[in-house]
């Protein structure tokens, strides 16, 4: 589980943040949702670290990540596994290695058990026989994916996303979002995905976390999100004529 | 200075900085070697052409050609026009590379998983631009002097005896060490920069240009700098 205690971010004169609260339940996919701007990948990047929050503390299982000592925080980064919106994934390296770079520094593995793993990964993901190939040969999905199989390599017990569907097919990202959720529960750990896709947030958001202008408006499931009763809210779910006319019962 | 002492706190493993320093020293050096051969070869053919145009006294023998040459080489053409190329050539690929690696969150993933990018990524830049760049040098002094021998001997300016004997002439060792000594500060200095200019690039694409010409503008001023200073205090 992940805590979060009242965490404030600002650049400048500008709040991105304002005081959020929350938890991130293990054996769940926790969804941070809102629009564009209103703080989601700042949250995202105060958790695992990137950012510091200039006011609130973050927990992973009652370990105190905000002011850990450096040792302490490498332990817990070592624990986290991270998609990130363009897959990140080193261009120098084939998907291979990209996948077993974890393994490579943070592990003393032996090398035909991290092949191994890395074929389990990549098979659970739905890619075979891609491990030679280099990122720039690969679609959008399979970066995607590949980047996922990376993030699961080290067995996580925290697995991030940031915007895992964007730029994908709907198709093609159901796939990932189910993805996420299955591994989410097969290995039972801690998921956070930030998103603006309404689709993911229907088809996984087991809990749900919605940010508005840098503050936490609302929390809840995806079966209570229809009826939050939040005007915030329901102007983000419902922007289009069809989820307003299923909204008013016209459908 | 900070940027260079964040490269030595929380290191990862020997054998990781072999591995990579080792791809590096490939990446700069061999990979760069053909264009130094090049650009030296015919600086010392040039400059041997220059200098005997300009040599016309019969008073003056025509080994001192040779002698310029040498003296013009391992002094200042060597180290400090090969820094220039470098900075064009490695100093943009790298501050264009870790640029890169920023705008695309690779950087940021190193991070997440517990690693000190900037050490991961510059140090390895840095070591082998120390190893490599005075290799250069070396190769690229010994060419110039074969250029400049080509030059000299086809157009039949002076005759080879008279070529390897300015060669040799008079000839300070010290001059070596000072051409070294210039190539490990320019080294340092271009691969600090470089790779600091990339490292901290934000933005996208666009900025990511700018980066590199930064870097290699910035790296050029310092290397001018530095050579003027070095030259006043070891000369």
């Amino acid at each position: 589980m992940i805590k979060i205690k009242n965490i404030s971010k600002s650049f400048a004169d500008k709040t991105i943040l304002n005081g959020i609260d929350g938890e991130f339940d293990k054996g769940k996919t926790n969804l941070i949702i809102g629009s564009s701007g209103t703080g989601k990948s700042v949250l995202l990047k105060c958790i695992v670290g990137l950012l510091h929050p200039d006011t609130g503390k973050v927990f992973y299982d009652l370990r105190n990540f905000t002011e850990a000592d450096k040792d302490m925080k490498s332990e817990i980064r070592r624990e986290i596994g991270m998609l990130f919106q363009g897959g990140a994934l080193f261009d120098s390296k084939n998907v291979e290695q990209n996948v077993m770079f974890p393994l490579d520094i943070l592990t003393k593995m032996p090398l035909g058990e991290k092949i191994e793993r890395v074929n389990f990964c990549l098979k659970r993901v739905g890619l075979e026989g891609v491990n030679k190939k280099m990122p720039s040969e690969i679609s959008g999905g399979m970066k995607k994916r590949v980047g996922i199989a990376r993030a699961i390599v080290n067995n996580p017990n925290y697995l991030f996303c940031d915007e895992p569907n964007s730029g994908l097919d709907p198709q093609t990202a159901i796939v990932i979002d189910e993805l996420i959720m299955e591994i989410t529960h097969e290995f039972d750990i801690t998921t956070v995905v930030v998103t603006h896709d309404m689709n993911s947030v229907m088809g996984i958001g087991e809990k749900i976390m919605f940010l508005y202008k840098g503050e936490k408006m609302w929390e809840g499931t995806n079966h209570e999100i229809m009826n939050s009763g939040v005007k915030e809210l329901d102007e983000f779910v419902f922007t289009n004529k069809i989820m307003k006319n299923l909204k008013n019962g016209s459908i | 200075m900070i940027f260079l002492g964040s490269l030595v706190v929380r290191r990862e493993t020997f054998k990781t900085y072999y591995h990579l320093t080792l791809e590096e020293c490939i990446q700069i050096g061999i990979k760069s070697i053909l264009l130094f051969m090049l650009v030296s070869t015919f600086m010392g053919a040039v400059t041997t052409l220059q200098t005997a145009a300009n040599l016309v006294s019969p008073f003056v023998p025509r080994f001192v050609i040779s002698q310029v040459v040498r003296e013009m080489t391992v002094l200042e053409l060597a180290p400090t026009i090969m820094a220039v190329i470098y900075a064009g050539k490695v100093g943009s690929s790298m501050a264009g590379g870790l640029g890169t690696m920023r705008i695309t969150e690779q950087i940021d993933a190193l991070e997440v998983m517990g690693i000190n990018s900037a050490s991961y990524l510059v140090l390895p830049k840095i070591v082998a631009s120390l190893m490599m760049f005075p290799l250069l040098v070396i190769v690229a002094a010994v060419c110039s002097m074969v250029g400049g021998y080509l030059a000299g001997t086809l157009t039949e300016i002076l005759t080879p005896t008279e070529y390897i004997y300015g060669i040799r002439y008079s000839f300070n060792e010290y001059f070596i060490t000072f051409a070294l000594i210039k190539s490990f500060v320019f080294a340092f200095l271009i691969s600090s920069i470089s790779s600091f200019r990339g490292y901290y690039t934000q933005g996208g694409a666009l900025e990511v240009g700018i980066s590199s010409t930064q870097a290699v503008t910035t790296s050029i001023i310092a290397v001018l700098l530095a050579d003027y200073f070095l030259a006043y205090l070891l000369l």
